[in-house]
């Protein structure tokens, strides 16, 4: 540690300049990487809302469920946890995010980070660190859960393990960004979980997650595809059931494709909109 | 030309103004803070001294006028010039689930050369709760660590908006060194506040915005004329004084006729009187006079009369 002395020594215009803006970036975004990490662990109610709700669901729904789909000797609970797997990466990504960020936003951290040098990437390099880590261990959570008490079976091919991985990755992608660019339609902190958690409970129900997609009525069927939770169960039930359940898709087939191409293009959109409507100062940032 | 000497001001603003809609908040306001020095802008609520704090701080955009802030237009933003500031905003910020250190090591670590995060907690009074969350914080605690999220940068130029707002009488003093920490070596400070003892104490110079507008700028002596109003002399005749006309007086020296018990008089040699009034007392067998006063307009005086006057002439 440095004395204040010392501190004052080597302050002028040779320190200030000294140090390069990569290395700012690379020890503001450390700083960040590890405030949000530290927050999201210690926060019981970030905690539960976005990773145990999850798994609680799987534990709770999948006691429910029993039985084989029909004509085959597939557990009905097979479909059941992909899709709660989706849900669960939604969750730490699209909620997690937007009332993350729309807590920061009413409480001053946004208008301090705003107020000081720390370059703006780095809030967002703390974010994808952030969704990340806890992406990855929900996804390890529910994984475990599901091969231990409800007979899931882990990806069987390379190829599975990598369907994995790009359509939670992706689905991720998509989600956090949304969360970014929805946050700004969150009016304050205290209405932000509830705020959050209405188009998420609707897309789970229509996206195929505790009901059979295939037996939904087809105007349901229509909304949830413009909508990456449809895409992100249907890719992880291409990962966990048997090659042969594709006829029950709309299609007949996976459609990693399309799959692949409605998560980019969620993406592109998200993107474009948290350009738009991200907000480093302004009347709602206090 | 007058402007080049004028932007070696840390701020320096000419003809700011700022709408909202139709809403006029802050009209063509000049101001000029000299390196160096604590100065205070002074107001009611809603005056518009926050949104001008806020232009000047580079998170609020203006509709029009000059504005220099070290150097540089606070629109733009640069994170080098951000390195040089300080900033605590009016309202105290929540720092959950972080403990102060982690609080201050987390902002410490956007500055090129903070103060040492020991430091920064020793200045603002947190040492001992460094290890506590923020949200086990006192109303006044947390205050304090808005300080130092602030001032871990070690900045040159510092906005204070309304800092003490909320702290105890022992936390306020314990502000008031910080900002002579940073004053006497030579950084510039810009303190909000609705203190006047405070205005008294810390700053050199300062600014009465009403409605908008620049209403005074002076020293603090000096302000909405105070050294030129005259100072209150006042007693009460007791004895054989109750008969006696009035000694000769300062020339200046204008005394109230409405009363004939107590006397007033206004004049701005209040010793040279007393001088006059003393031997003239004693002469009539009265060496204590009852209820003697010496009054000189305070901060406060001054600036309730300034107030006054000017939101008057606005409605």
């Amino acid at each position: 540690m440095t004395t204040p002395d010392a501190a004052v020594a080597r302050k002028g215009p040779a320190a200030r300049t000294a140090t390069g803006r990569g290395s700012g970036l690379w020890r503001a975004s450390m700083a960040r990487s590890s405030v949000e990490l530290k927050s999201f662990f210690r926060n019981k109610q970030s905690l539960f809302f976005t990773l145990l709700l999850p798994v609680v669901l799987l534990l709770v729904l999948g006691s429910i469920f029993s039985g084989t789909v029909p004509g085959t000797h597939t557990d009905f609970k097979q479909t059941f946890v992909a899709g709660i797997i989706a849900c669960g990466i939604m969750s730490v990504s699209f909620n997690g995010l937007a009332i993350n960020i729309a807590i920061e936003r009413d409480t001053g951290m946004i208008r301090r980070l705003a107020s000081s040098p720390m370059p703006k990437t780095a809030y967002f390099v703390g974010k994808i660190v952030r969704v990340v880590v806890t992406g990855i261990l929900e996804a390890v959570i529910l994984l475990a859960v599901g091969v231990s008490l409800f007979h899931l079976p882990l990806p069987a091919t390379t190829e599975h393990w990598v369907t994995f991985l790009w359509v939670l990755l992706l689905g991720a992608m998509a989600c956090s960004l949304l969360a970014v660019a929805f946050s700004s339609v969150i009016p304050n902190a205290r209405s932000a979980a509830a705020i959050v958690t209405l188009p998420f409970l609707v897309l789970q129900f229509i996206s195929g997650v505790f009901f059979p997609y295939s037996q939904l009525p087809a105007w349901m069927q229509t909304i949830a595809a413009f909508f990456p939770l449809k895409w992100m169960t249907q890719g992880l039930r291409s990962v966990f059931l048997p090659a042969d359940f594709a006829v029950v898709e709309p299609a007949g087939t996976w459609e990693l494709g399309r799959t692949a191409a409605v998560l980019g293009a969620w993406c592109v959109a998200s993107l474009l909109l948290t350009l738009l409507s991200f907000r480093w100062r302004g009347a709602n940032v206090k | 030309m007058a402007a080049v000497v004028d932007t070696a001001n840390p701020i320096h603003v000419r003809g700011l103004r700022k709408r909202y809609g139709n809403a006029s908040v802050v009209q063509d306001v000049d101001l000029e803070v000299h390196p160096g020095e604590v100065f205070a802008l002074l107001g009611p609520n809603g005056a518009g001294k926050t949104t001008t704090v806020e232009i000047l701080e580079g998170v609020r955009r203006r509709t029009g006028g000059d504005v220099s802030v070290l150097g540089r237009d606070p629109a733009e933003d640069a994170p080098e010039w951000r390195a040089r500031l300080g900033i605590v905003p009016q309202t105290t910020g929540a720092y959950s689930d972080l403990t102060v250190r982690e609080v201050i090591e987390h902002f410490a670590a956007f500055y090129p050369a903070p103060l040492p995060v020991e430091q920064a907690m020793e200045m603002v009074g947190l040492r001992k709760q460094e290890r506590k969350q923020a949200h086990q914080l006192s109303g006044g605690q947390l205050r304090r660590l808005d300080v130092a999220v602030g001032i871990v940068g070690d900045p040159d130029l510092i906005f204070l908006d309304e800092p003490t707002t909320g702290l105890d009488p022992a936390a306020r003093l314990e502000a008031w060194e910080l900002v002579r920490y940073f004053a006497d070596r030579g950084k510039t400070t810009l303190l909000t506040t609705h203190y006047l003892d405070e205005v008294e104490a810390l700053a050199q110079r300062a600014a009465v915005i009403v409605a908008g507008k620049v209403v005074e700028v002076g020293t603090v002596a000096e302000l909405g004329g105070r050294r030129d109003t005259p100072a209150v002399v006042s007693f009460t005749r007791v004895g054989r004084m109750a008969g006696l006309t009035l000694p000769l007086l300062p020339p200046d020296a204008l005394v109230d006729p409405s009363d004939d018990e107590v006397v007033t008089l206004h004049t701005h040699s209040p010793t040279q009187a007393l001088a006059a009034i003393l031997p003239w007392a004693a002469e009539a067998g009265v060496h204590e006079l009852p209820d003697l006063r010496v009054q000189r307009p305070t901060l406060e005086d001054v600036y309730l009369k300034l107030i006054s006057e000017n939101q008057g002439a606005d409605s």
